[in-house]
């Protein structure tokens, strides 16, 4: 190694967040410190306020008609690349959890279970229409169908702990079926999620679909709760958060579902599958007159 | 002569209506009312513990038909208690056996269907043709269908194990009072839950005539549990620990309040809330068919109904000959005693909402719409409201917005497929939708662009037990009705 090289000064990085497919920081220009494992500070991430959660709905609303409206194999096909750009920097990925406290075998391990899930829904975005709708026998004259659609903007909560699987396994089953989404990832490990951002923008995922978010929780659940425009909400969550949540949703008849898994449970099998799916779609019955 | 007189005002155009009067042709039949209904917990007949009693009159006349109890805390644990109990052996009965109860179900109210009609009739307004041919006809249905399910929980959801959730509360809207209780409890019973039911204040009655024919049929004591009363004892029944799961059909307002009140619980809920359906008539639609379509989109049962087409969007090319076609139509709308078998639109369900309906018109006419009401005499006692049209209508207005629950239709206007579906999804409601045109490919444009649970095309206001309904964004969550309904009533593993 020449002396150049090893007294070179690193280049460090600006964590910034994904929002409507660009990097940027809090509008509030807030950003609060975050440590690694040894406790040596690591970077500033944007501690995203109410008016962020805000923008990003609107970047995640103007996206969503293009994003229902992609064929379910092209969804397919974009979270098949997701997978794709996850796998080939996992490295980069572990070294982050592991930066943060993980242990290397559990992170090298979420990250094989979450590269795999995200093929799993790959594989459902054009298979589960097959099976959560049907054509139904009416005693009358009528062709009558049923098909699920998507619901709009969901609002995505992840848990801390595992901070990267766990917001890959909630974003997932709700973008498979063209609902677009805004996260707030892990308040505690919150890099990974900047990371993510980095794949999803090379992903071929149109910006706007997923948007994800740093900060507060308690700065940013009651925003998640009420603001309007978010149709359904899916937030691993304590008790009072879920309160919050559910008195916040009434107000305009918001959908919401918790993630029951914690630690090691977002791990198995158990924590994917048609049911997610389903708890982020709509049934439309379609009634069309046989005759003439 | 009355028919004369309406032709002159009308100035000289002939309608069919007017040629000739109609002789009364009431429904005799005897609808078996008791002069007081108990609750009805663990398989028998209840005095209320408080021992109070409110009256449910007859809405076409004003006079009581009958003292109906009051259930208050004690009497709503008393039913989850016994529901509680009911609860081992009827979910795990086999399933073939628990199917056999709800097939019994669907056959003994076929036979005594006409008894039925007339007492849904007396006790809520609606034209005997509707509750005779729509209401208990659509009541038996839904037991028989979901009673073919009760075995078969295996195929609800493929690759997953399906068992009940436990004791179910269900509160129930009063527009159609034997039919929602169908759709509540059929789904419920043959998935194995157990249930505690409350009907609407004003028409309890076929329900607890249903509870007869529980009897009669055999059902197990505590499986089904109805306790009667107003907002209070809703209240009750939603709220208890008991409940694995709350069905609410009734108002947003309400449905809201109820997501609140259950915020802080694990209580499982589905909610089938209000709605402000837009019909959307194309240019190229059948207008004489459209015209029909939109008479019972909005009139059917007084437009007491949730997915009513109340807002009525024409292509501006054929909106005056659509406007002009509605107007004779609507004057030959048969307004007046439930009971007589040519009636159109029957008796407004109550005082209450009779001055809803009035409020809401009245501030349409103050914001400047224009208001066509039908020239038709209205009985003199009972409440009534006449066939009304809005035109000049604006998407501010709140004869747009709100959800009038009556026989009022608020018409807008448009110009293009995109204006259509941006007006038709200015909404906070999701529940419905009709499309009229004579373009295939339109109609699936359509049904694919509107925000709606269930979109009608060149038809309205169809329903079945195999097709799921349910609404998108405030008009609420959960479907009933086919597959996908039975999926609300269970967890899986």
């Amino acid at each position: 190694m020449s002396a150049a090289a090893k007294n070179r000064i690193p280049v460090t990085k600006t964590p910034k967040v994904y929002i409507g497919g660009a990097f940027v920081r809090s509008e509030s220009a807030r950003t609060f410190k975050v440590s690694d494992r040894s406790g040596a500070f690591f970077a500033n991430m944007p501690q995203c306020t109410r008016k962020d959660l805000r923008n990003a709905v609107e970047a995640a609303a103007k996206a969503g008609p293009g994003w229902a409206r992609r064929t379910p194999y092209n969804r397919a096909q974009i979270l098949y690349r997701l997978a794709e750009m996850l796998e080939a920097r996992s490295g980069e990925l572990v070294a982050s959890l592991v930066g943060f406290g993980a242990r290397e075998a559990d992170a090298a391990r979420g990250m094989a279970v979450g590269v795999d899930r995200l093929i799993h829904y790959a594989g459902w975005a054009d298979k589960y229409a097959a099976l959560l709708g049907s054509v139904n026998p009416v005693a009358t004259p009528h062709f009558n169908f049923t098909v699920p659609e998507p619901m709009g903007v969901v609002g995505v909560i992840a848990p801390d702990s595992p901070p990267l699987l766990g917001l890959l396994s909630m974003i997932a089953p709700v973008i498979a079926s063209g609902n677009t989404v805004v996260a707030l990832a892990s308040e505690t490990v919150p890099y990974p999620a900047i990371l993510l951002g980095e794949m999803l923008a090379t992903s071929d995922l149109p910006g706007g679909v997923v948007n994800l978010l740093t900060g507060y929780r308690r700065e940013l659940v009651p925003t998640f709760a009420t603001h309007a425009h978010i149709r359904a909400i899916f937030a691993s969550a304590g008790s009072d958060d879920r309160k919050a949540l559910r008195l916040g949703a009434a107000a305009s008849v918001k959908r919401v579902r918790f993630a029951e898994q914690s630690g090691a449970g977002w791990f198995a099998d158990s924590a994917q599958g048609l049911d997610l799916l389903r708890d982020f779609v709509e049934l439309k019955t379609t009634w069309h007159p046989i005759g003439s | 002569m009355p028919a004369q007189k309406r032709n002159t005002a009308a100035g000289s155009r002939l309608i069919f209506g007017d040629l000739w009067e109609y002789d009364p042709a009431p429904e005799t039949a005897d609808p078996k009312l008791k002069e007081r209904y108990d609750l009805f917990i663990d398989g028998r007949f209840v005095r209320p513990r408080s021992g109070k009693y409110f009256p449910s009159i007859n809405p076409a006349n004003e006079r009581k038909l009958s003292d109906i109890a009051l259930a208050g805390p004690a009497d709503v644990d008393q039913a989850y208690r016994a529901a509680a109990r009911a609860f081992p052996k009827w979910s795990s009965m086999a399933g073939r056996e628990r199917g056999k109860y709800l097939f019994r179900i669907a056959r003994l109210l076929q036979d005594r269907a006409r008894e039925f009609a007339v007492a849904e009739t007396l006790d809520g307004g609606k034209p005997i043709k509707e509750s005779r041919d729509f209401d208990v006809p659509m009541a038996a249905a839904h037991f028989f269908y979901h009673a073919g399910w009760a075995d078969k929980l295996e195929y609800v959801a493929p690759g997953r194990r399906v068992s009940p959730l436990g004791v179910v509360g269900q509160v129930i809207p009063w527009n159609f009072p034997l039919l929602m209780l169908a759709w509540k409890l059929a789904p419920a019973l043959a998935m194995g839950n157990c249930v505690v039911l409350k009907p609407a204040e004003t028409t309890s009655i076929t329900a607890l005539k249903l509870a007869e024919i529980l009897q009669d049929a055999d059902l197990p004591p505590g499986v089904v549990n109805l306790v009667t009363g107003a907002g209070e004892t809703g209240a009750l029944v939603m709220g208890h620990p008991g409940a694995a799961k709350v069905a609410f059909t009734g108002s947003t307002e309400v449905g809201k309040a109820i997501m609140r009140q259950l915020a802080g619980t694990n209580t499982k809920m589905t909610m089938e809330l209000g709605g402000k359906a837009a019909n959307i008539i194309f240019d190229d639609a059948p207008i004489d068919q459209a015209v029909e379509g939109i008479v019972n989109a909005i009139f059917f049962n007084q437009g007491h109904v949730c997915c009513a087409g109340s807002r009525l969007l024409v292509q501006e090319s054929v909106a005056d000959r659509v406007v002009a076609k509605l107007k004779n139509r609507i004057r030959v709308l048969r307004v007046g005693d439930p009971l007589d078998k040519n009636t159109d639109l029957g008796a407004i369900n109550s005082r209450a909402q009779l001055a809803t309906i009035r409020r809401l018109v009245a501030s349409g006419v103050r914001e400047g719409a224009v208001m066509y009401q039908a020239p038709c005499e209205l009985p003199e006692r009972g409440f009534y409201f006449p066939p009304t049209l809005f035109t000049g209508v604006t998407q501010s207005h709140r004869i747009a917005r709100e959800e009038i629950f009556g026989p009022v239709l608020s018409i807008l206007t448009f110009r293009t497929v995109d204006e259509a579906i941006e007006k038709a999804n200015n909404t906070a409601y999701g529940l419905s939708a009709g499309v009229w045109t004579d373009k295939g490919s339109r109609i699936l444009r359509m049904s694919t662009e509107l925000r709606a649970g269930v979109v009608w095309a060149n038809t309205f206001n169809r329903f079945d037990p195999s097709s799921p309904f349910g609404g998108y964004k405030e008009s609420g969550f959960g479907r009933e009705g086919g597959r996908q309904g039975l999926l609300d009533y269970v967890t899986l593993a």
